[in-house]
């Protein structure tokens, strides 16, 4: 499995994608910036957390617009695979590649801590591994990462199984519609999610139940 | 040309900024504030003098970049 990393201007969860993807593909993924418009011959393209252009406008507005995004979209067209991690997920939504919008958590304050999800969708190349219903434990790190959409728009991801994952019961840190965390695009090529599942690849940092979805990757593009 | 842009969340989406302020404005004192909703102005400056077609782009600016209409709505106000 060859894949990218974009570095925007104030990523800083880069280097933890890179890292994970090395560990778990054995392979050095590129590191692609911003305003390259072309994107290296890749199956997986990984938009990182972090603060892209210091969260100017609105989170992942400007990113949206950079030069490596039409790029992007254009590798997600031809069926290319695309993961959107924090303010990966801002920058996908505000590039209408997924639908709806992160707005400001509802207890206005950053939320640092790892959170208890449930895996509510394993028909995806992303999350094969997985069981349905499955609960997994990532580290969410945003200020930003209320998930909103009209109501039939989340019916209709809702019904289309595009749910991947949900914060448990209780465990919302954002006051997110519907409990979501992560949604799979119409095609099921892109998936965007607020919690970091490369933060959880190592026993030494805290735990591995994001290893499932790399290695689903892997299987998926190999 | 002068314009300004006002930003705001539409109506029914949730804004827990507004809702801060607006308690904080009751803790203060002034307990006349209800609902408060809070968004942003951005002014620009244009080149061009035809007020329609600032209009047509500045529309365009919203719809691609300014606001995400997702979640927001916008005015436009052209001075002078």
């Amino acid at each position: 499995m060859k894949s990218a990393v974009v570095v925007f201007p104030a990523s800083n969860c880069d280097r933890d994608a890179k890292v994970a993807l090395e560990q778990m593909t054995g392979k050095q993924p590129h590191m692609v910036w911003h305003q390259d418009s072309e994107l290296p011959d890749v199956d997986l393209v990984v938009l990182p957390g972090g603060f892209s252009y210091g969260d100017y406008l609105r989170c992942g507005a400007m990113a949206s617009q950079s030069a490596v995004m039409k790029s992007v979209k254009a590798h997600a067209d031809k069926g290319g695979m695309v993961l959107g991690i924090c303010n990966g997920f801002q920058v996908l939504t505000e590039s209408h590649m997924l639908p709806g919008a992160l707005m400001r958590n509802a207890g206005l304050k950053f939320v640092c801590r790892p959170v208890g999800l449930e895996v509510q969708e394993t028909q995806s190349g992303f999350t094969r591994h997985y069981e349905n219903g499955q609960r997994v434990t990532f580290p969410v790190a945003h200020g930003e990462g209320s998930y909103f959409a009209d109501e039939e728009t989340l019916n209709r991801l809702e019904g289309e199984n595009r749910v991947a994952f949900r914060y448990a019961e209780g465990e919302n840190p954002n006051g997110s519609a519907r409990n979501i965390a992560g949604i799979l695009s119409e095609k099921r090529n892109v998936l965007g999610l607020m919690p970091h599942p490369e933060r959880v690849v190592d026993d030494v940092l805290g735990g591995t139940d994001g290893r499932k979805l790399f290695q689903s990757l892997i299987e998926t593009l190999s | 040309m002068k314009a300004r842009v006002f930003i705001t969340l539409k109506n029914g989406v949730l804004d827990p900024q507004g809702k801060a302020i607006g308690h904080a404005l009751n803790g203060l004192g002034f307990e006349s504030v209800g609902e408060v909703r809070q968004g942003k102005v951005i002014d620009l400056e244009l080149s061009g003098s035809s007020a329609e077609q600032a209009k047509t782009e500045l529309k365009a600016m919203c719809e691609k970049l300014l606001a995400n209409t997702v979640i927001e709505k916008y005015e436009i106000e052209l001075k002078g």
